[in-house]
Parts: structure tokens; C-alpha cells; sequence
């Protein structure tokens, strides 16, 4: 730890000059990090709005979108939407949400930023390799937008992109040509990004530590942030391969994922030998660990801003925190193949898979125990990112009892594909992660804009948020229940028609939570400009990002080399004028 | 503000519990012979579910109303037992929700993909392709025709790629666009795709499996009363997915001899 110290105390880069340097293509962390965090916000923007359509085309088919006919003349005649456009706009918002937003904000955003500051660091371990992922991630997100521009639009094939639908080209169906080769290069190039990212950020937890910075002493995020990197280097390091592969069926003439005698569109494919399960194989190895990377960020920053919100630390502490978040990722590998029950693999794997993944369920159940334990008897001061941070609780509760269901094979054979997955998937991984990035931002505005956000605003945000997610996601549950299919375009079947009117309620639900997004957006822009300037710790709370200026300097500490005597969330101290203690409080105080 | 997050939790808490409870969107009823114990193991987990649910959302409730308000002056307390008991409970509650799931669901799964079809099974021949399902029946020979993937034409109508003037069994082969099998009578369906992914699904008959681009996926059950059913596609295959549907008609023994009489003399 000593030496480590050392390399802390002598920055990796000199302070920037001028603004290409300063505010493009900086090395410092904290411009890195929030230039994640605007790239997330750009892409879950687009995300939203083209869920918007989607609902809107769910609840009126026929009824034209003014000015979408200029977006796409082939895919919204009219404004109004086609069969092959909505399955465009679906898979694009997929994407988008999955990579460029849950795997984007809550790891390489918020990661990136405080990381070092609650380390003791001054930057990263890398900071050249830092700013080479950020802007190989943007570029990445570039080709994937670039889609909509293409002839025939973004592929059709969904954020799986499962094979050979994916691989055979343009026969099989629009946007499977240009559109798919450009997703499958996207995000290839995402997952060489977060790679890149990984490395770094699991150099930087080791390495990097200030004196007495002990690994039980590393803030929940922190725990968080690292475990999430090991994940991530994993899990990418297959995806990456598997883009690989699709690319070459497409652009190679091989056959990785494609059978022999397929006849798409009348005509034999010149293809052999391939297997289609092994795309899915390949893919879920990396998206099961993917609703991880996606959520346990979340876990660390709601269990890091309910000790501040609690005036207590959690209960169990870092031990059971870390344990259960350590045995939740190491599970994630073992648990791929529940997302392949019916897809035709041996009957006997889907019972092998069944098992692990419903022992997941025990950590997860661990944390959430100890979460609603936190809660009693604790003296909570519920600011919005405290709002956000219990709201996280519930809706994590909610999207993991789905699990349940679809964690056995059996009851899958019935619920596979329904509307009754995308509530459970929007609930734990989309709406409880994005939960964990609101209460993150209105945590962290104050050091990171050195201004506050409007709370009347933020809880005006909340109240609707939370309300709204349950109106959108739960009603999904009970779609899925009467089998009513994902994916589809429209409802011509007999039996779906009737599920008609709540897809009413879902999109007009959907549109309302949609508008306080916007007063989100502008909130966080006006904060920006003309909220009140923060204090250096307005929460009270302990950890070393609040022993710094809001903003912090170039080089985080001033100069100075952070020394931490304590544990990460010491309230509740007996003889101290506040509740608190910060973690760089001396155990003894100094003399005079 | 805790109060207010507390009533609020405890509506919506109460309100999603009850659209459950009260089956205003259910599964249709089950007419298969494995049904019942899907079913039956779908409720178990709906009750260990739900009064997790519910337990949880209301403790929260409970908890934020107990810890919100003028506080200040107030020291912070520990939950009783600490996380001991969090873990414990954990451990045992789900450890033990986990084991009876397991066990019981083993046998329900055991009986739709790894018990073999019974042997007086019919076997039926079922094709998916962009956007169609097309059932094959061996005619009076019991004997399927060879598939040739590039005698395939759909113009033709030859949607198996058959060979009738080479293949002797393949000339009484019967195709056609809906499933027609007869009531209590075990059924063998040999899945294979023409094209892309696809997945057969019809919900009374709690069935839902894939077909498999260069696979040959067998699937087996015995419908257990007549009627017309929907059998739609659930893997997503391309442009016209939302429209790819077939239907099932399920009819008396008597009704099915009839109608393959009428079929071999088409």
C-alpha cells in the first residue's frame, strides 16, 4: 500500500491547455466521465423517443405519426409504421438502452468520475487508454445511429440478433443487410471500449489505493465498480469474438452460425455446417453477465446513498455486501442458458441451467434483506437521490420475484417470449438500473457541477417516475400471463385483441413518464447553470469524494496525498459534533 | 415525504397484487395432458412469489413511514438480529422455495422434453418457414418422403421439397396449412425449420418450442378436448412474425378419420 501511495502522489498528466485538450480529448477522468454520462443521456433520449413509437404503433396502428415520414419515407409511409420498420425502431431501442445506457452510465460514467476521487487517485491507472474507450464507445454509437440512415433502415433482427435471421443478409427480410452488418460492427467496437474499460478500471482499484485505503475500507461503488470491470472483461471478451464471426458470415462467405439447406426467399443458401445455437450460446455467455454489469453499479450507488440517507451504515456492511455482489457475478456465468429453455438445446441442460440461476436468487435476496433492514430504524432524510435510492429497493424486488417464474423450465414453456419477460427484464435491469442513475445524478450533481439540482423539481421527477414505471411494467406481467407474444408488430391474433385496451394504458402510461424525463433533462441543464452553488459536502456524508471541492481541482485532492483511517460509512459516532465521520478523520484527533 | 412514499408503495403494492389474485388476465384453460402440472406448479410459485411480494414492499412501507419525519435528535437503531438474521432467513426461506421448486418442476419439465413420445404416438411433420407453418401427415404407407431443400418452391407448392416421381413414399405424403389431430390421442411432432428461427406456441396446450435452422426438434403431448386453437410463432423470424399463425383443430377420433378420408382423396 505504501508504494502504491507513491504513484498517487505524482499525477500522470500535467493540467490541459486549451479546449480540444481540456474538454475533447482529455485524459482526465472526470471529463471522461461525464462525457460518458452525456453519451448515455443521448442515447437513452433516442431510446426513449423510439419507444415512444413503438408504444404508439402497439396502441394505434393505423393512426399516422405527423413528420415520421421524413425520418424514413420506406419505413413510415405517411407516418404511418410498417411491420419491418417497428421491428427497426425495437431493435435499435434495445441496443441502444442495453449498451449505451445501462452498460454506459452507471459503470464507465459514474465509474470513471469517482472511482479514483473514492480511492484516494488522482485519475486512472491509464488515462491515454481512458480516453482512447471513451472514444472508441462513441464511435461505436455513431455506426449504431448511422443505421437509420442506411436504404433499408436498422436491422430487424432484435438487440439478440439471434442466426441465422441475423446472418444470411438482405433475403431473409429489410435491414438485414447493411443495417445488420453496421450493428454487428458497432458493437464489436463497443465491446473493444469496454474492454479497454475494464482494464483499467481493475488496474486502478489494485494499484492506485491511497494510504490505508484498505480493501475493506473501498466504498460500496467502488466494490461495485470493480466487480462490474471483472465481469465486463469476461463477458465481452465472448461477445467481441462472436461479432467476429457474424461479420465474417456476412462479409466472409463463412458459415459459423449458418446450417446447411436453408431456403430464405426461394432461394439455397450458399451456406453449410454452421449452428445457429451457437450464436446463442455465444451471445447469451455475455448477456446473462450483461444484466449484471448492467445492474450491480446500481447496487453499489443505492447501497452507497442509503447510509447517507439512512444516517446509518448498511446493514451487514461490506462483508455481506460484497460477499453476496461477488457470488451474484461469479453465479452470472454459470446461469446463460435459461434464456435457451425451449430454443431446442438438450432437455437436460435447461434443467443443469435451472439450477444456478435460481440460487441467485439467495445472494440477491441477501441484499435486498439487508436494504429494507437499513431502512428500519434509521433516521432518513429523503432528498430525491434518497427517494430514488429506496425506489431502487421496490422495483428491484419487484423485476427479481418475476425471475422466479422464468428461472424454471417449465413454467418458461408458457411465459417464454410473452410480454411477461419484457416486464421482468424492463423491471430489474432497465427501470431498477436506471433507478440507480437518478439517484446517482441527483447524488453527485453538487461535486460534480459544484451547483445543487431543484429538489421540488427532482421529487415532482420521482413521484411521477415511480408511479409511472408500475403503470408501463406491471401491466406487461398480466399481458404475458394471457400469452401475449413479444415482438409483435400489431395484434391480428384472436385471442390478442381483447389485450388491446392495456396496451392503451401501458403506451399513455409510457408517454406520461416519458414527459418527466424532460423535466429531468431540464432540470439537470438549468441546475447546471443556476442551481445553488454546493457545498463541499452537502449530503453529510463520509466518503473521500465529499472531503474535496464541488467541483474538485484538475488533480482531485489539491496536492494533497488523502490518508484514510476509517471505514467508508461511519455515522451514528458517539462524541463527534455531527452524526458523522469522514473516512480521512484521524482516529485520534490531532493535537493542537 | 416518507409517508407519502409509504401509502403510495402500499396502493401500488396492493393494486398489482390484486390483478393477480383476482385472474382479470389469466391463462386460457389447459387442454393438454402435462397442463395440469405446469399449472399447478405456476400457482406454488405465484404464492411464494406473491407473499414475498408483498411482504417486502409492505416492510419497506412500513419502515420508511416508522424512520421519516422530525427525527433529527433521534438515534439511529439496528434491525433486531442484525443481518444474521437477513442471511438466515434468506438462506432457508428461498434455499428451501428454490429446493421444492426444483423438484417439483424436474418431473413437469421430465414430462414434456425427456419422457419419449408413447409409441402408438401419431406422427405429424411440421415445417416453419417466413410466414407460414406447414403440416406433413405419412398418407396410408406411414411412411414420410424424403425432404430435398432444393426441390423447395413455394410457387409449386411443393413447401417440403418433396420428390413424388422418385420418392415412392413421398407420393401420398398429405401437407397442409393447419394442424388437424384427434382428441386423447398422443401426437408426435417432428420440428425442422425451411428458413430462419421460429417457435411453435399454442397456450392451451402449455406448449412452446423452437424450430431450429438445422435441427430436427421433437416435441410430444395429448390434447385433452376438442376445439379450434391458435398456433403462433414467438421467435422473432423477420418482417412478417405478428402475422405468422396457423390454427389447431382438434376433433373426435371419428371427425379425424373423416377428414384424413377426405384428404387422401384430394
Amino acid at each position: 500500500m505504501h508504494d502504491t501511495s507513491k504513484q498517487t502522489a505524482e499525477h500522470h498528466h500535467s493540467p490541459p491547455q486549451g479546449f480540444l485538450w481540456t474538454h475533447v480529448f482529455s485524459l482526465d477522468h472526470k471529463v471522461i466521465g461525464k462525457q460518458y454520462y452525456f453519451l448515455s443521456l443521448a442515447a437513452v433520449l433516442i431510446g426513449m423517443i423510439l419507444s415512444w413509437l413503438v408504444r404508439f404503433h402497439l396502441a394505434w396502428a393505423s393512426v399516422a405519426i405527423p413528420g415520421l415520414q421524413h425520418l424514413s419515407q420506406v419505413g413510415a409511409p405517411g407516418g404511418i409504421i410498417t411491420p419491418e420498420y417497428y421491428l427497426s425502431l425495437l431493435t435499435l431501442h434495445g441496443t441502444l438502452m442495453v449498451f449505451f445506457v445501462l452498460t454506459t452510465a452507471p459503470q464507465a460514467g459514474f465509474g470513471n468520475y469517482f472511482l479514483p476521487i473514492q480511492i484516494g487517485a488522482e485519475d486512472m491507472a491509464f488515462p491515454r487508454l481512458n480516453m482512447l474507450s471513451f472514444w472508441v464507445t462513441f464511435v461505436g454509437f455513431v455506426v449504431l445511429v448511422s443505421t437509420l440512415f442506411v436504404s433499408d433502415g436498422p436491422p430487424i433482427s432484435g438487440w439478440t440478433a439471434y442466426a441465422p435471421l441475423s446472418a444470411i443478409g438482405s433475403d431473409a427480410g429489410p435491414g438485414l443487410g447493411t443495417g445488420q452488418v453496421l450493428w454487428v460492427i458497432s458493437i464489436g467496437i463497443f465491446c473493444i471500449g469496454s474492454l479497454l474499460g475494464a482494464l483499467n478500471f481493475i488496474a486502478t482499484t489494485l494499484d492506485l489505493r491511497a494510504k490505508g485505503m484498505t480493501l475493506a475500507r473501498m466504498p460500496y461503488t467502488t466494490w461495485a465498480w470493480f466487480i462490474t470491470a471483472v465481469l465486463g472483461l469476461l463477458a465481452f471478451a465472448v461477445l467481441l469474438p462472436a461479432c467476429v464471426l457474424l461479420a465474417l458470415d456476412h462479409l466472409g462467405g463463412t458459415s459459423f452460425f449458418i446450417p446447411g439447406g436453408l431456403v430464405v426467399s426461394d432461394k439455397l443458401q450458399p451456406h453449410s455446417g454452421g449452428s445457429t445455437l451457437l450464436w446463442q450460446h455465444m451471445f447469451w455467455f455475455f448477456g446473462h453477465p450483461e444484466v449484471y454489469i448492467a445492474i450491480i453499479p446500481g447496487l453499489g450507488i443505492t447501497s452507497h446513498i442509503l447510509t447517507a440517507t439512512a444516517r446509518k451504515d448498511l446493514l451487514g456492511g461490506t462483508r455481506v455486501l460484497v460477499g453476496c455482489m461477488v457470488s451474484i457475478a461469479f453465479l452470472s456465468f454459470m446461469v446463460w442458458g435459461h434464456h435457451m429453455f425451449i430454443s431446442g438445446m438438450n432437455p437436460f441442460s435447461s434443467l443443469v441451467f435451472s439450477v444456478p440461476t435460481l440460487i441467485i436468487t439467495i445472494p440477491a435476496s441477501i441484499v435486498t434483506l439487508n436494504w429494507i433492514g437499513t431502512v428500519f430504524g434509521a433516521r432518513l432524510r429523503l432528498h430525491t437521490a434518497g427517494l430514488f435510492a429506496i425506489g431502487f429497493i421496490s422495483v428491484f424486488v419487484t423485476g427479481g420475484l418475476s425471475g422466479f417464474f422464468l428461472a424454471q423450465p417449465s413454467l418458461d414453456i408458457y411465459l417464454h417470449a410473452t410480454y411477461f419477460v419484457v416486464g421482468h427484464f424492463h423491471m430489474v435491469m432497465g427501470v431498477a438500473a436506471i433507478f440507480g442513475m437518478f439517484a446517482g445524478t441527483y447524488f453527485w450533481f453538487p461535486k460534480m457541477f459544484g451547483r445543487m439540482m431543484s429538489e421540488p423539481l427532482g421529487k415532482l421527477h420521482f413521484w411521477v417516475t415511480f408511479i409511472g414505471v408500475y403503470c408501463i411494467f406491471m401491466p406487461m406481467h398480466y399481458l404475458g400471463l394471457a400469452g401475449n407474444v413479444r415482438r409483435y408488430s400489431a395484434f391480428v391474433d384472436d385471442y390478442l385483441a381483447p389485450l388491446i385496451p392495456v396496451h392503451k394504458f401501458i403506451t399513455i402510461s409510457a408517454f406520461v413518464t416519458g414527459a418527466a424525463q424532460l423535466l429531468f433533462l431540464f432540470n439537470l441543464f438549468w441546475s447546471m447553470y443556476r442551481g445553488k452553488k454546493a457545498e463541499e459536502n452537502p449530503w453529510q456524508a463520509t466518503t473521500l469524494e465529499w472531503t474535496i471541492p464541488s467541483p474538485p481541482p484538475f488533480d482531485n485532492f489539491g496536492g494533497r496525498h488523502p490518508v484514510v483511517y476509517r471505514g467508508p460509512y461511519e455515522f451514528g459516532v458517539e462524541g463527534t459534533p455531527d452524526d458523522f465521520v469522514m473516512q480521512d478523520s484521524p482516529e485520534q484527533p490531532a493535537k493542537s | 415525504m416518507g409517508k407519502l412514499f409509504a401509502v403510495v408503495l402500499t396502493v401500488i403494492t396492493l393494486v398489482s397484487a390484486s390483478f393477480f389474485v383476482l385472474h382479470t388476465w389469466w391463462m386460457p384453460v389447459d387442454i393438454s395432458v402435462h397442463g395440469p402440472a405446469l399449472d399447478k406448479q405456476f400457482g406454488e410459485t405465484l404464492l411464494g412469489t406473491g407473499i414475498g411480494f408483498i411482504v417486502a414492499q409492505l416492510s419497506l412501507a412500513f419502515f420508511v413511514w416508522q424512520s421519516s419525519g422530525r427525527n433529527e435528535g433521534r438515534k439511529t437503531r439496528q434491525f433486531p438480529g442484525g443481518a444474521r438474521i437477513m442471511v438466515t432467513t434468506a438462506v432457508i426461506l428461498v434455499g428451501f422455495e428454490i429446493l421444492a421448486l426444483s423438484f417439483v418442476g424436474q418431473k413437469a419439465w421430465a414430462a414434456v422434453n425427456l419422457d419419449p413420445a408413447p409409441p402408438n404416438a401419431l406422427h405429424i411433420d411440421v415445417q416453419a418457414e417466413q410466414f407460414a407453418f406447414y403440416f406433413r401427415y405419412a398418407g396410408p404407407d406411414g411412411q414420410f418422403g424424403g425432404v430435398h431443400p432444393d426441390k423447395i418452391s413455394d410457387g409449386d407448392g411443393n413447401y417440403f421439397g418433396l420428390d413424388p416421381a422418385n420418392d415412392v413414399a413421398a407420393r401420398d405424403d398429405i401437407v397442409v396449412g393447419s394442424l388437424t389431430i384427434p382428441v386423447n390421442q398422443p401426437i408426435l411432432l417432428s420440428m425442422h425449420s425451411k428458413d430462419v428461427g421460429h417457435s411453435f406456441y399454442v397456450r392451451e396446450l402449455r406448449i412452446q418450442q423452437d424450430f431450429v435452422p438445422g435441427l430436427m426438434i421433437p416435441v410430444h403431448f395429448t390434447a385433452t378436448q376438442t376445439g379450434k386453437f391458435e398456433i403462433v410463432c414467438t421467435q422473432l423470424c423477420g418482417l412478417g412474425h405478428y402475422n405468422m399463425k396457423a390454427y389447431l383443430n382438434v376433433v373426435t377420433q371419428e371427425e379425424y378419420d373423416q377428414w384424413l378420408k377426405s384428404q387422401i382423396g384430394q
